[in-house]
């Protein structure tokens, strides 16, 4: 049940940063999340089609970028992706763990509109 | 056409996570969300601290389940107050539902809120609540391998505590190598072993909770 609430969430910014440009259409929402969120994107888009029935998004298709986790060993500073299910260990210095620079990522890096269907226009 | 978002999904989540803490440092509460799998003994735990402590901090509890007031019934029997959130099918609880259950508390009467969140170690750590400090409740029969299974459980923790200690010989948990997983995780988080059943190691966890909580 994860995937509601972070659909509702996804619904409620798209609404409002469209009606902030005049925007009466959403084709295509362009979302980023990182692997290690551990937020499973499969069922978003079945969510996403029936929260938005009626509303300017509906039938919208959702395009999710996967951002890999990557780690920056604490020993030698080497940025890795850590592999799935394996220890957070640097393949250069053997070095246990370290800092994440990226793969917690979770937003909403744009919206598409159709061709001339801007606020501007009508 | 496109136009630029570059806006957090869960930003709605985080602001008012931030309303929920002002709340809580306005009336020097400190809030600690304690996450675990089902069954690793969060509320053992919580009951074992509210024994700890009888006297020397004033406790309040937010329990979250999908379903039940057992385990807020168990908190209340203890004497201390409790708000049981229910979260129907929710897989974790949010800063709307800290919200809603801090309004039902005499924040003003207490010293520590302990916050039980939904038995689940994936969703939960995504969702700021506005707390001060998060734990982790790890049990020695669920296996050393979770750190390496679950590794976003094991990010931005305060303390660990690895509960069920008493029952390390008979289950094949390897403590070195629970220890060598989370310390690829994190160099520094304190691990706390304890057996809620036996009483194990409470104090330290108790000392260092009084601690991180000013009362010490």
């Amino acid at each position: 049940m994860h995937e509601l609430p972070v659909t509702e969430s996804i619904l409620e910014i798209v609404q409002r940063h469209a009606a902030a440009a005049g925007v009466t259409r959403v084709v295509r929402i362009r979302l980023v999340v990182g692997e290690l969120t551990g937020f499973v994107p499969d069922s978003i888009q079945f969510y996403f089609d029936a929260l938005s029935e009626g509303t300017i998004a509906e039938g919208a298709l959702l395009e999710i970028e996967r951002q890999p986790g990557r780690i920056r060993c604490r020993a030698c500073g080497r940025i890795y992706e850590p592999l799935d299910g394996q220890i957070w260990i640097c393949p250069d210095c053997g070095g246990l763990g370290g800092e994440i620079v990226a793969g917690k990522e979770m937003y909403i890096e744009s919206i598409e509109i159709t061709e001339g269907d801007h606020g501007d226009q009508s | 056409m496109e136009i630029k978002v570059e806006e957090k999904i869960l930003s709605a989540n985080d602001r008012l996570a931030l309303e929920n803490r002002a709340r809580l440092d306005a009336a020097r509460v400190t809030a600690v969300n304690i996450m675990a799998s089902p069954g690793a003994g969060k509320t053992s735990l919580i009951l074992r601290t509210i024994e700890a402590l009888r006297g020397r901090a004033r406790l309040a509890v937010i329990e979250g389940d999908l379903a039940s007031t057992v385990d807020a019934d168990k908190i209340k029997a203890a004497g201390v107050p409790a708000v049981q959130i229910n979260t129907g099918g929710g897989c974790h609880l949010d800063a709307v539902m800290i919200a809603d259950a801090l309004r039902q508390l005499a924040l003003d009467d207490v010293d520590i809120l302990l916050i039980e969140n939904v038995g689940n170690l994936v969703c939960p750590t995504n969702f700021a609540l506005g707390e001060h400090k998060r734990v982790l409740v790890a049990s020695v029969p669920e296996g050393h391998d979770k750190p390496i299974k679950y590794p976003s459980s094991f990010v931005d923790l305060d303390a660990i505590v690895l509960n069920k200690m008493d029952l390390a010989p008979y289950v094949d948990f390897d403590l070195a190598a629970f220890e060598r997983a989370v310390r690829a995780i994190d160099a520094d988080v304190p691990i706390f072993h304890i057996s809620c059943r036996t009483g194990e190691g409470l104090e330290a966890w108790v000392a260092w909770l009084m601690q991180q909580s000013g009362l010490s």
